[in-house]
């Protein structure tokens, strides 16, 4: 088996889309390592549903945690300057007003038209939405950030999704633990690649056809 | 002053709650916003076939009466564990960790407990549309997905939009951090979540908060919650869980 790339690094390719002054809401998961890769120089202001906002990175001290300084991933964060507070209504008229940047995702599987399945697994019978649904909805950018393929070796980006949608034609960048995928009018543009591997096997654990872009790179560090 | 809205306990607080009562219980999950002490109160009570309008339904699995990080903590899945509740209405009714399943899920799955799962800003605009005297709005949330089913379309601006109706509830159970006599409330840190959207939302709310001090300790600056919105509040100390 070759290897893949780990979550760091996802989290880190991901993090390199987080242009100065973005206002950016991390979902639980790989999404929220992204907060330890923000490109030097640069000031990302995150947004946590449960309001808050301009908070610092994840707290591991016990000793410094606070029980107030919680994101909606239920991890306990540090304070920083310029930090505030506000209610859940106030949160998503942020959400859906536009007035976040970018959002990053996991997912369960991801359409070549940029649909996305994260809320509902079909056999489990109830699902999760939490703020995911309106932050796909309204997010300006929305990256996903998941492995590229199930625990199993199943396939997460199909023709269709075969789960429940979260939000239709709503993805803009896939990025997995094999390629960084811009999902495009014409279909998905494969950007870039993980070191040792080859077009056809990354398209062999993607239903949809890949468009090889002409500058195709190698991910590197 | 005539007005008393201070409770010296918890379970006279939640006395009057009467068998399905629509109740909105604030908080996100963690420990900062939940109305711990009132939740075991209206438990105690025992009132039957509630309505439980709140984010999730029980943090993380069989935690009704565990603890967090060694601390004591409750929340509201003792209400549905014990089979209070009639109907949920929420964002989060599944665990967060699929394969630690809480109770509502299992209740669900039997048939036993009925489910509405909103998006967690419809659920937010739905209650403070509530509280502001809205009888509905439009949002782009949900459009072409399973919440969309059933409800009316509508284009707006080019863009299509749901119509969701406001929720109310008939007590509304919230934590914050202050309060002053008059029942005027100040939050810490992630306190605010919906606690501050439901205590506009509902015919009697109840605030657990960590300290009640006198008229002029609260800077009228920094009030989140108007006094108006609140009819009784009672102090963590009085509780089991501090």
């Amino acid at each position: 088996m070759k290897p893949k790339l780990d979550r760091e690094t996802i989290a880190l390719i991901v993090a390199r889309e987080f242009f100065d002054g973005a206002v950016v809401n991390l979902g639980g998961g790989i999404p929220t390592l992204a907060s330890n890769f923000i490109p030097e120089g640069r000031t990302v202001i995150f947004h946590s549903e449960n309001g808050m906002l301009g908070f610092g990175p994840v707290e591991y001290d016990e000793n410094k945690q606070s029980v107030y300084l919680m994101n909606a991933s239920a991890q306990l964060v540090q304070p920083r300057l310029g930090m505030c507070f506000f209610d859940h209504a106030m949160s998503f008229a942020m959400i859906r007003g536009g007035h976040v940047d970018i959002t990053v995702l996991g997912a369960l599987q991801v359409s070549e038209k940029g649909d996305l399945a994260n809320w509902m697994i079909p056999e489990r019978g109830i699902g999760v939405i939490g703020g995911a649904m309106d932050l796909a909805f309204c997010c300006k950018k929305l990256i996903i950030a998941m492995e590229h393929t199930t625990p199993k070796g199943g396939i997460k980006i199909y023709r269709k999704c075969t789960y429940p949608i979260t939000a239709p034609e709503c993805v803009d960048l896939i990025v997995t633990d094999l390629a960084v995928i811009e999902v495009t009018k014409d279909g998905l543009l494969l950007k870039e690649i993980a070191p040792g591997w080859t077009v056809e096997e990354v398209q062999a654990v993607t239903e949809p056809k890949l468009i090889v872009a002409e500058d195709l790179k190698e991910i590197t560090l | 002053m005539s007005v008393n809205k201070v409770y010296e306990s918890f379970d006279e607080a939640v006395a009057d709650i009467p068998d399905g009562a629509v109740i909105l219980l604030g908080g996100f999950g963690g420990i900062a916003p939940v109305p711990q002490n009132l939740t075991l109160a209206l438990h105690r009570k025992g009132a039957k076939d509630l309505t439980i309008v709140s984010n999730n339904a029980g943090v993380d699995g069989r935690i009704g009466l565990g603890n967090i990080g060694g601390k004591p903590y409750a929340d509201h899945e003792i209400l549905v564990s014990s089979g209070q509740v009639k109907k949920f209405i929420g964002s989060v009714p599944g665990s967060i960790v699929v394969s630690r399943p809480n109770a509502l899920e299992e209740l669900y799955r039997q048939g036993k407990v009925e489910l509405e799962i909103v998006p967690q800003g419809t659920l937010a605009e739905r209650i403070r549309a509530a509280g502001a005297g809205i009888g509905a709005f439009y949002t782009p949330t949900g459009v072409s997905t399973e919440v969309a089913k059933d409800k009316e379309i509508k284009t707006i601006n080019g863009k299509e939009m749901i119509l969701e109706y406001a929720l109310k509830g008939d007590y509304a159970l919230i934590r914050a951090h202050k309060a002053d006599t008059m029942g005027n409330l100040v939050y810490k840190g992630v306190m605010r979540t919906f606690n501050a959207v439901m205590a506009t939302a509902a015919d009697v709310v109840i605030a657990e908060v960590d300290e009640i001090v006198e008229l002029g300790e609260l800077d009228p600056e920094v009030i989140v919650t108007p006094g108006i919105f609140v009819d009784r509040i009672v102090e963590t100390s009085k509780g089991e869980i501090q």
